[in-house]
This record gives structure tokens, C-alpha cells and sequence, in this order.
């Protein structure tokens, strides 16, 4: 399966398997939420991996359309989020997501 | 050849991505995203996405990291955080147990189940020296036939992303009046 001649998909597969667990261990242990917003855009870089790997192994273009409207997703996330964290910054001076428990019963 | 591009963009990747989770500045943080983002745009250059490796390197790596470093020299917390401190216990070793966990469950899946996936579709045309945009030819024909209407509620998604975003960041005159 692992034949040393030239990668192939399995291969991209499997790092972009690696990658999403790596930005898996970060949103649980970072405690920034500016670090947590980084490490979810690694697990969307992850998946849009694997989906242009899978594209062109069954030869369909379709993968790389669903990774296109991804990336468009993907920034209208971040300036929602970073919004949010900027006005969250005006009432407090650290920035923990621990602190924020408002919202708690 | 195509080793070696694999082996320099896969160790990009998972140094950005380490870098990312283990480095307590913010700054050099966002520093590592930029490397991962790189890494990725390679591996869609050597799959024939060069449409999709351009954004990714303007979008991502230009428009996202930048606005990060906006918001993090604009809040002032490009300080290092205190790493060393375990806020919930055993917090760290849960997390890295589930996260290998998740990676090797679907490695594992990966492994077994990639035997039946043949060509579905009509190809995925290559960037030759006779048709250089073979790549974003196919990709628009794709997206301004089939997905025109996603493509279209994409703008509209756009547009509630800014106003949402300015009414959030703006600052209120005055508290209490109108709501």
C-alpha cells in the first residue's frame, strides 16, 4: 500500500487525517480563543485535503467546487468570530474562554 | 519527484500545526498557520488545483492570517500566555488521547475501505503548456452551471457575514436607548 515509488492519495488521506486530530488536541487544550479559531481552520484545511485528493483520484471536479464554497465559509466564520471576540474584549481585559460564563445557569 | 514535494509540504504541515497548538505567543501561532496554509497550497498545486491553490494562498494565507494579526495587535494580547498551568485537571492527556484517538479511528477506516473507489466523474482535466487554464475552465463551467444557486446564496451569506460583523464591533453610543 505504502510503495516508496510516488505518493498516492492514501497518503494525503492519511495526513489530513493527522492534521484534524492535531487541530482536534488544540481546540480542547488552548485555552486563547483566538488559538481555537486557528486550530479550527486546521481542521477545514484538513477536510478540504482530502477532498482535493479524493477529486482527483475518481476523476471528478466536484470535490474541488465543494472546497471552493468551504474557503468562502470558511472567511465568513473567521470575521463573524473575531467580531464577537472584539466586542467581547470591550467588557473584559483577559482573554480566556474560561472567563466567558455568562451564560451559565 | 513528486516524493520529495509530498515529504517538504507534508513536514510544512504538521511543523505549522504543532506549531499552532503548542506555541504560546499568538502571533507566532498565527506565524505556524501560515506555514500549514503554504504546505496545503502545495499539495493542491500537485493535484492539479492550481485555481484553488492561488485562493488558498490569497484567501487564507493573505485575507484570514492578516485579519488574526488585526485583531490580535488590536487587543493587545500578543503577549505569551502561561503555558504550564492545567486549568481542568488531566485535561491535556484526555485531549491527546481523544484527538490520536479520532486520527486513528478514521486512519483505520482510510486503510480498509479504499479499495472500491474507482473514477465517478468525467476527469479532472491537467494543466498542460496548450490550455495553461484547463484547471479554471472546468472549475467555472462546474460552478456557474450545476451550483449557480449555491454560488449566488454564497454573496447573500457574504453580505449577513459584514452587517452582522458591524453591528456587533460598532460601539453604542449611548447604553439603553432602543433596546
Amino acid at each position: 500500500m505504502f510503495s516508496l515509488a510516488e505518493p498516492t492519495s492514501t497518503w494525503y488521506l492519511v495526513l489530513s487525517a493527522v492534521l484534524f486530530g492535531i487541530g482536534t488536541i488544540g481546540v480542547m487544550v488552548r485555552r486563547n480563543p483566538l488559538i481555537m479559531f486557528m486550530c479550527i481552520e486546521l481542521m477545514l484545511n484538513a477536510v478540504n485535503l482530502s477532498f482535493v485528493a479524493l477529486s482527483s483520484q475518481i476523476a471528478n471536479i466536484d470535490g474541488q467546487v465543494v472546497v471552493f464554497f468551504v474557503l468562502v465559509v470558511a472567511a465568513a466564520e473567521v470575521v463573524v468570530g473575531l467580531g464577537i471576540i472584539v466586542s467581547i474584549m470591550r467588557r473584559r481585559t483577559t482573554l480566556t474562554v474560561d472567563d466567558m460564563s455568562g451564560l451559565k445557569g | 519527484m513528486e516524493l520529495f514535494v509530498f515529504v517538504v509540504a507534508a513536514a510544512m504541515v504538521l511543523i505549522g500545526a504543532l506549531g499552532v497548538v503548542t506555541r504560546s505567543n499568538p502571533v507566532h501561532a498565527a506565524m505556524s498557520l501560515v506555514l500549514t496554509l503554504f504546505g496545503i497550497a502545495v499539495m493542491f498545486v500537485s493535484h492539479n488545483a492550481h485555481f484553488l491553490a492561488a485562493v488558498q494562498v490569497i484567501v487564507y494565507a493573505g485575507a484570514i492570517v492578516v485579519l488574526f494579526l488585526f485583531v490580535i495587535m488590536l487587543l493587545g494580547v500578543d503577549k505569551a500566555e502561561d503555558l504550564s498551568v492545567e486549568p481542568i485537571t488531566n485535561q491535556r492527556p484526555l485531549a491527546v488521547i481523544i484527538g490520536v484517538g479520532i486520527s486513528a479511528i478514521v486512519i483505520a477506516a482510510i486503510v480498509t475501505s479504499r479499495s472500491g473507489l474507482g473514477p465517478s466523474g468525467k476527469g479532472v482535466n491537467e494543466t498542460t503548456l496548450e490550455s495553461p487554464d484547463a484547471n479554471i475552465r472546468q472549475l467555472a463551467r462546474v460552478i456557474f452551471s450545476d451550483n449557480v444557486f449555491a454560488f449566488e446564496l454564497t454573496s447573500v451569506l457574504l453580505l449577513v457575514a459584514v452587517i452582522g460583523t458591524v453591528v456587533m464591533a460598532r460601539k453604542t453610543k449611548s447604553v439603553g436607548t432602543g433596546k
